[in-house]
Order: C-alpha cells, then sequence, then structure tokens
C-alpha cells in the first residue's frame, strides 16, 4: 500500500503584493472556480501523485467575532496556503512539484516574506510547512495511478458490455466474470489497459501507523489518573460555558454567498475552506485537542476505507490551528453541492461535526458537546456560510469521479481480480457492471 | 393534545387554500403571470381580491383566487426592501441567479435565456391563479379582474392548463404520491425517523412552524408598528410580528414535454412490442401508467418503501419516482438500541449503496401542478407530429418552507445528479438534460438492474422535458396580503 499525506505551505503575505497575488492566482484558472489544469505557473496536471490541491488566502472576515468574550481584535498576518494531498510524503511531493514548476512557484511565492531571487525554494517551501492537527483520507492505500486505472477498466468494460449485450445477457454471474477476465487479460496483455498491482507499505510508514496505533491510547491511559482528577471541574467548567457561549450566526449578505457559490458545483465535486478563531481559554484549547486527536486516531485507524462515520462523500479533509493555536482552518474536498454537504453532515454526523466546531467562537449552541448545535439548520448554515473562504484555486486529478465511483470502480476490478467469490458477492458484483 | 398543540392550531382563514387543497373538482385553471403597472391601484385590488382561503366549506366552492408574490413583486408594489431581505436568500436572488442555474441544470437548452417568462422583463411581479369548476373560469376571471385591472396590471402571460384527469402528458396517473402534513404538530419531531413516514412536519410547508428540525425556516420578523398590527406574533419570538407565518415558498416551473419522443425512444427500444414498451416505460418513471408502484404495496398505492428491493431489479434506482422520493429513514436497516449508536458512529451496514441518500424527510414538497397542452396517446403519439404541434407540458407547482434544502435539493441532488444513488452517466429519465459534466461525457444512459445477471443499460435517451420558464414565489397568508396592501402605500414611493 502506498499510502496517503498531505502538505500544507503557509506563508505570510507581503501587503503590498497581495493584489498582484490574487491577479497571478486568477491566471491559474479558465474561469472562477475553474482551474486550468495545464497553466503555465503550475501544472498540475503533470504530477502524477497529487490527487487534490489548492491555493487559497486566509482572508478571515471574522476577526470581530472575539469581542464577544470582551477582546481586542487581534492583527493577523495576511497568509497564503499552497496545500494539496499526495501519494506518498509530503516532503517527497514539495521537491518533485519545486522542480517541475519552480519558476512558478517562485513567482507566486515572491509574494510572500522570505523569498528572494536566491532561497532554495525547497527548503523554504518545507521550512514553511503547517502541519494538520487532523487529516481524512477516503481510502487509504488508493493512489491517484490506480484511481485512474480503475476508472479506464469501467470505461473499458462498459463498453465491451454494451457491445456484447445481447450475448451476455442470462448469464450467470460466474460465466461473467469469466468473460470478462478473459477480455481484460487480453487487453492487459496488447498493453491497451493496464492495472498495476498495490505496492508495499513503506517499512517505516508502518512502524510510525503501528507506534501511533499503540501509542496514543496508552498516553491517554497514562495520563488517565490526571484526567479522572481534573475531569469534573473541567466538565463543570465546559457546561458553564456550553450555556452562556454567545453565538454569532447571522445571515451572510447575499453578495458574499454569491461569490462563494460562483466557485461551486463546476464539477461533481467541490472544494470547501472554512476559518475562524477558537473560544479562548485553557478548557476549550484542550477539548479542541482532545477532538481533533480522537478524530485524527478514528480517521486514520478506523475510517480507512471510504467511510468518515456516516459520511461517504469526502475525499480528504483536515483542520489545521494556526496563530499559536488561536485560530482554526478546515479544508475539504467533498461531492455534491454545499447545501447537501452540509445536510449530510447535520442529519449524519451530527455529533462529531458539533465536538469539534462547537469549540470556535459563535457556533450554535451545543450541550455535553454532542448534541444541540447543528440540529439549529439554519443558525449552523449561516455560521458555516459566515466563515467559508472563496478558494482562488483549486485542482483535482479525476474530474467527474466522485467517491462512491471511485468505491465502485475498487470493487468491480476487485471482484474482476479474485477467484474465490461466493455466488451472492458475484451477484453483487455483477450488479456493478 | 397538549397546549402546545392548541396554541399552534393553524388558523385555515389565514391560509390560502392551495396548501391544503388541489382543488381537484375545479377541473379548469388558469395561472396569470402579472407585472405591476401601478402600485396603488394595484394595491387597491389586492385589497379586496376575494383570495380563497383553506376553510372547508360545504358545499365546496365552485371557484377559488391565490395569489403569490416574487421579490421584484414585493418590491414594485412599495414593500421596504429591509422587509424583503427577510425572506430566504432564494427567493431574494430568485430562480435565475447564475450559481442557481447551474445547481438546477438550467442551462444550455434549458437556460433562463431560452425562456418564454421568467427572467428579465418577463419576470412576472405576481401570479394570479384562477381555479373553477367546468364552465365557470372565463367568467370568474372576467368578474374577478373587475375594471381596475388593465390599470393596475399589464398582463405577462395567461399559463392555461389542462384537464387530464389525473394523467400527466406523458400519460402516466400523477398526483399519487403527497406528503401528509402534520397539522395538530402531533408528531415528536425531535426524535429520530427510524422507519419511513410519509407525514412531514408543518413547518415543512407553512411558515412559522416547527420544521422537521424542531426549528424555523427563514421569514422576515418585523417591529411590531402600525402596518404590522394584524400579523400573528412569531412563535419563536413572540415579540415580533411573522410575516411568514400561514405563508410559503411556491416554486414555479413550465416543463415542456415531448411526448413524442419519449414514446418513440421506448417504442425503438422496445423494438416496437406493446408490452415490452409498457414495462420499459413503467420502469423509467417507476410506476405502471396506472399508478401502480413497481414494487409490492402495503396498502394504498403510495404505501411503500423500497427496501424489499435492494438490488432495484423491480424498482430500477434511477427511476423517476425513485429519484423524486427514495422514501427512507434516517438511517438503514431500522437499527435500535446499540445497534443505532454503531451505525451512528459509523459501524452500519457497509455494501454499496447502503446509507447513500439523506433522510428523505428533509426533503419533502407538496406538489400542485397542473398539465397543460392537448392529451396525445402513448400509441398516437408514436406517430409524426404535424406541422404546427400544440406543446404539452406541465405548470410544475410545489410548496414548501425552504426552497433551498427542498425543491433545490431534491432538483439538484436528486433529479439532476448524474451519480445518485451510486449511478453514473445517467439524470432522471424524464427531467434530465442529457448534458455532459466535466470528465462524464456521457450522460444520457438509464440503469436498469436484472436480478442475478447483468444490468440492462440504455444509452442515448434522448432530452424528454424542457424548462420554458419558472420563478420563485410567497403565498402570503391572508394577513400578510393585508399587510402588503397597507405597507405598500406607507413605504416610501
Amino acid at each position: 500500500m502506498n499510502p496517503q499525506s498531505s502538505f500544507m505551505v503557509l506563508a505570510p503575505i507581503i501587503p503590498e503584493r497581495e493584489s498582484a497575488l490574487r491577479d497571478l492566482l486568477a491566471t491559474m484558472n479558465v474561469a472562477p472556480g475553474r482551474v486550468n489544469a495545464d497553466n503555465t505557473l503550475i501544472p498540475f496536471s503533470r504530477c502524477e501523485t497529487l490527487h487534490f490541491a489548492r491555493f487559497v488566502i486566509l482572508d478571515d472576515n471574522t476577526l470581530e467575532d472575539v469581542a464577544a468574550y470582551g477582546l481586542a481584535k487581534q492583527t493577523y498576518p495576511l497568509y497564503l496556503a499552497f496545500l494539496g494531498d499526495v501519494d506518498g510524503e509530503g516532503d517527497h511531493f514539495l521537491e518533485e512539484i519545486g522542480r517541475l514548476a519552480e519558476n512558478g512557484l517562485r513567482e507566486i511565492f515572491s509574494c510572500c516574506e522570505g523569498v528572494s531571487p536566491d532561497t532554495d525554494l525547497i527548503q523554504w517551501m518545507k521550512s514553511y510547512r503547517a502541519p494538520a492537527v487532523a487529516s481524512y483520507v477516503n481510502w487509504q492505500g488508493r493512489t491517484v495511478g490506480r484511481v485512474r486505472e480503475e476508472a479506464a477498466l469501467r470505461n473499458l468494460l462498459g463498453d465491451y458490455l454494451q457491445d456484447h449485450a445481447t450475448e451476455l445477457t442470462g448469464r450467470t454471474p460466474r460465466e461473467i466474470q469469466a468473460t470478462l477476465k478473459r477480455f481484460v487479460n487480453n487487453e492487459t496483455a496488447s498493453g491497451r489497459i493496464r492495472l498495476t498491482a498495490e505496492d508495499s507499505t513503506p517499512l517505516d510508514w508502518r512502524l510510525r501507523d503501528l507506534l501511533h496505533l499503540v501509542g496514543v491510547p496508552l498516553l491517554f491511559i497514562l495520563a488517565s489518573p490526571l484526567i479522572i482528577v481534573a475531569a469534573p471541574l473541567f466538565v463543570t467548567r465546559l457546561r458553564n460555558q456550553e450555556r452562556t457561549d454567545p453565538e454569532l450566526c447571522e445571515r451572510v449578505d447575499d453578495q458574499w454567498s454569491d461569490q462563494l457559490a460562483s466557485l461551486e458545483d463546476h464539477d461533481v465535486t467541490n472544494q470547501f475552506t472554512a476559518m475562524g478563531s477558537l473560544k479562548p481559554g485553557f478548557v476549550r484549547l484542550c477539548t479542541t485537542i482532545l477532538v481533533l486527536s480522537l478524530v485524527d486516531y478514528a480517521a486514520r485507524h478506523v475510517f480507512t476505507r471510504g467511510r468518515l462515520a456516516r459520511i461517504r462523500t469526502i475525499h480528504f479533509a483536515r483542520w489545521v490551528f494556526l496563530d499559536g493555536r488561536r485560530r482554526m482552518v478546515f479544508f475539504s474536498n467533498y461531492d455534491g453541492t454545499v447545501e447537501s454537504y452540509m445536510d449530510d453532515f447535520i442529519n449524519k454526523t451530527g455529533f462529531g461535526l458539533n465536538a469539534v466546531f462547537t469549540n470556535g467562537i459563535g457556533y450554535p449552541r451545543t450541550s455535553w458537546l454532542v448534541l444541540g448545535g447543528c440540529e439549529d439548520e439554519r443558525k449552523y448554515k449561516d455560521f458555516l456560510r459566515r466563515h467559508t473562504l472563496p478558494t482562488q484555486v483549486w485542482y483535482k486529478a479525476y474530474p467527474g469521479l466522485t467517491a462512491i465511483d471511485l468505491e465502485r470502480n475498487g470493487r468491480i476490478r476487485k471482484g474482476l481480480e479474485s477467484s474465490s467469490m461466493s455466488d451472492k458477492d458475484l451477484r453483487e458484483w455483477a450488479a456493478l457492471l | 393534545m397538549g397546549s402546545s398543540a392548541v396554541s399552534s392550531a393553524v388558523d385555515y382563514n389565514d391560509l390560502q387554500g392551495l396548501v391544503r387543497f388541489g382543488y381537484k373538482s375545479m377541473k379548469e385553471a388558469s395561472y396569470v403571470l402579472i407585472r405591476i403597472r401601478d402600485a396603488e391601484k394595484a394595491r387597491a385590488w389586492l385589497g379586496s381580491a376575494p383570495v380563497t382561503t383553506a376553510v372547508e366549506m360545504n358545499p365546496p366552492p365552485s371557484t377559488a383566487l391565490q395569489v403569490a408574490f416574487t421579490a421584484a413583486g414585493l418590491e414594485a408594489l412599495g414593500i421596504p426592501r429591509s422587509v424583503i431581505a427577510g425572506f430566504s436568500a432564494e427567493f431574494v436572488g430568485g430562480m435565475t441567479e447564475d450559481s442557481r442555474t447551474r445547481r438546477l441544470g438550467d442551462v444550455n437548452s434549458n437556460s433562463p435565456s431560452e425562456w418564454a417568462w421568467g427572467t428579465g422583463n418577463r419576470l412576472p411581479h405576481l401570479v394570479a391563479m384562477f381555479f373553477a369548476e367546468p364552465g365557470l373560469l372565463h367568467g370568474f376571471i372576467q368578474s374577478t379582474k373587475g375594471a381596475s385591472w388593465d390599470q393596475a396590471f399589464e398582463e405577462l402571460r395567461t399559463l392555461t392548463t389542462e384537464n387530464l384527469d389525473g394523467v400527466e402528458p406523458f400519460g402516466f396517473a400523477d398526483g399519487i404520491s403527497q406528503p401528509g402534513i402534520d397539522w395538530n404538530e402531533q408528531r415528536d419531531h425531535k426524535a429520530a425517523q427510524v422507519t419511513y413516514t410519509n407525514v412531514a412536519a408543518l413547518g415543512e410547508f407553512l411558515l412559522g412552524y416547527r420544521n422537521e428540525y424542531n426549528k424555523y425556516t427563514d421569514r422576515p420578523l418585523l417591529d411590531a408598528d402600525a402596518d404590522s398590527a394584524g400579523l400573528l406574533p412569531a412563535q419563536d419570538a413572540p415579540e415580533k410580528k411573522d410575516l411568514g407565518r400561514n405563508g410559503t415558498y411556491m416554486v414555479m416551473r413550465d416543463l415542456r414535454q415531448d411526448v413524442r419522443a419519449f414514446w418513440q425512444f421506448i417504442d425503438r427500444q422496445s423494438g416496437g412490442n406493446v408490452e415490452e414498451r409498457e414495462k420499459l416505460g413503467a420502469a423509467l418513471v417507476g410506476r405502471t401508467r396506472a399508478g401502480d408502484p413497481l414494487v409490492p404495496v402495503l396498502g394504498p398505492k403510495n404505501e411503500f418503501t423500497f427496501e424489499r428491493d435492494q438490488g432495484g431489479a423491480r424498482c430500477p434506482f434511477g427511476a423517476h419516482v425513485h429519484r423524486a422520493n427514495p422514501r427512507n429513514a434516517d438511517y438503514p436497516l431500522h437499527p435500535t438500541g446499540l445497534a443505532r449508536l454503531l451505525t451512528i458512529i459509523g459501524f452500519g451496514p457497509r455494501e454499496f449503496r447502503d446509507d447513500l441518500m439523506s433522510p428523505v424527510r428533509f426533503h419533502r414538497v407538496l406538489r400542485r401542478g397542473r398539465e397543460y397542452g392537448p392529451e396525445l396517446l402513448p400509441t398516437d403519439a408514436l406517430e409524426p407530429g404535424p406541422d404546427d404541434e400544440p406543446s404539452r407540458g406541465l405548470h410544475f407547482i410545489c410548496l414548501n418552507a425552504n426552497i433551498s434544502r427542498q425543491f433545490e435539493f431534491l432538483q439538484n441532488a436528486w433529479m439532476m445528479n448524474t451519480k445518485f444513488s451510486g449511478l453514473s452517466g445517467e439524470s432522471d429519465p424524464l427531467l434530465g438534460d442529457r448534458e455532459s459534466v466535466p470528465g462524464c461525457p456521457a450522460t444520457d444512459g438509464f440503469t436498469i438492474p436484472v436480478d442475478g445477471g447483468l444490468p440492462r443499460r440504455l444509452s442515448g435517451v434522448p432530452q424528454f422535458v424542457t424548462v420554458r420558464g419558472g420563478a420563485y414565489f410567497f403565498l402570503p397568508s391572508i394577513r400578510a396580503l393585508h399587510y402588503f396592501v397597507k405597507a405598500g402605500s406607507s413605504g416610501p414611493q
């Protein structure tokens, strides 16, 4: 298995270069919300290990929300974030793209602090990486190459089935499997299609994964005496805050939501970027870290096969702290419209959504972290829209394919390569064709 | 009935009747799309218009009038912008806003630039809907319009309707599936729905009441003043006046149906075999022409779910009625107790099609549309049409409290979606526009699962339905209508 990872370069923009940067980023699109994958600055289409990428200017409109806690508005740098999801290590990808698109990256990042003509760009990008507190991968080990091969396989089978519909009608799934196996073997032999075998999992990744699998619960157990002692006070404080925390959920103005909407629904998948300030205080910070650690742990070891709890439409997602953990950004790539995305969250994993986002200033009130909150649909949707940022450039390596498509294509291939399926499994497999 | 149920009982006197009734016995109807010429005269006409309420009458009335406004219409009437801004963003922005047309599939041949009405100076300010028993419509319209009508309004278009006796133009029985409304708010909205129910919260169809989330939907809440004195207070903010209460949003779309293309395509696919033709037509729609569902029913024609048809071999996943109402509940497989907890945290059933869809109770609409154009029987539809072929179709009308979560979700995520229910390369067999999407060149397929075999896949399904017009309206309560008449005249002119 070749595991996926993410990278994010986060750098402050030189204020007087901001508008030049915006213009430059716009040249990477054919139209707002629609990237030119072969653009001259960063030809994404030539990156064979890149699933998703985006450039986004983290321009937070909600900095004044801290006033609800009697705090003065902070001045933070305006950041440019360049992030993506890749096969293999993030650092390797930065080296690769640093060579592939050095001029383009240099032009873009020259609008940021710390880049001069003689800067070693790859080193600079590595040193400006911002780690995720929690991240989610829809299907661990599914590489870009595999996605494309399996999509090509499905198209090929689709054409074959169309051409041979009459002779295959009435045949049993086992006969169909045998016929298709022969056909695909021929096609592979003649080089018309390629189905690469899965890579072996890198040893160091396996070790780190194992260490994480055991280490995190172990740490928790070690800390448990402390947790038990602190819990009553902690919970009391938290419950108290939950009852009094202000809600900031006013409707966004139509121009803002129109601008966001203009960037959406150009593909079956959409990008989502949202940021805001965390509620002040130690209790909230601890809660955020605890909950996100749990999310990260579950995403890494439990929800590795197409489902984040009940949600099946997210390709990649991550949470990143900014500015000494005072602010947080959430990034995701999901299928469908933002409306159905928000409905999915409310209806299917409201509890998880609440536990994470209730630590952001202004979130609709929760109780016991997981109840309430997003159940107030109107407030929740307005809250989220208020915090959503326009994403300047967004790339997806496989337009037109949803996470469900990828799962189906994977199931088709698996069934084709299997020699030990029960009749029931074969029937279900044939139904996917 | 608890005290809360009593306090929220609906005053049918305050509702326009369309929310409660389809006016089936009034077989004639015309929808007059109008723009306001003179705001003062328009308000005067509206102030005395005999708008029919939802009170049940015995004998039932033989005529009915309903009125609904677009956001532009409210502005033309003189309603302050600050008041209009309190309505939902979809209503204020309108059906033809750029990004919205992309979501609704109103692009290319369905694009508003091709519409007969609904955009630019052909966007109606209001629609006056006239219903009457046979023979009475013309007289009713004339007498209702009265002397000042032509000074008050400019008629944009009159949408006529045809009574096809419960059958839509393609020849299928229509209007069978309608949600039941929990008028007395007796259902516990807080409880999860483990089994599919056809009854939905009052607040899904009427503003000012609790919806399926046990919350309220966007509508203007006004400060108490002379103009708003006649309005009811908001249930969730008693110090405010609720302009939306007992009103709702009305979506109207003019859908032209190519009946000949539909039956001729099906006939070709069936090799001219009459029985096959009926079967294939039923597979696309998800019901027989008589309206019988393709899966076993538990009682009347509308009491069924698709649960016993996991593979879709009886009713294809992509069939029109399956897309329009997947009849699912909050979780797959009715889990209770521990099983439900496990499902919630992500350890529920894991088959390919399990748990793909949002629970339908958040996406129901009340359909109130009517057909237009002369009847064309399937057998006649196989013949080539005359040069002066009359247009046929549906004046689609639906009522819902949250346009984006109800109508728009249905249209986008279920009807036009080429990825609905794990499918790929096909949209609704009736409504789909067959336009390619990035990465998916072909969306003109249709998949018919076959038990224990390869699914049958149709390709080259033509576009049968073209959007010819549409707009988002607000169907006000009687009190809100009186407020409009009053506030319009006191607002800035």
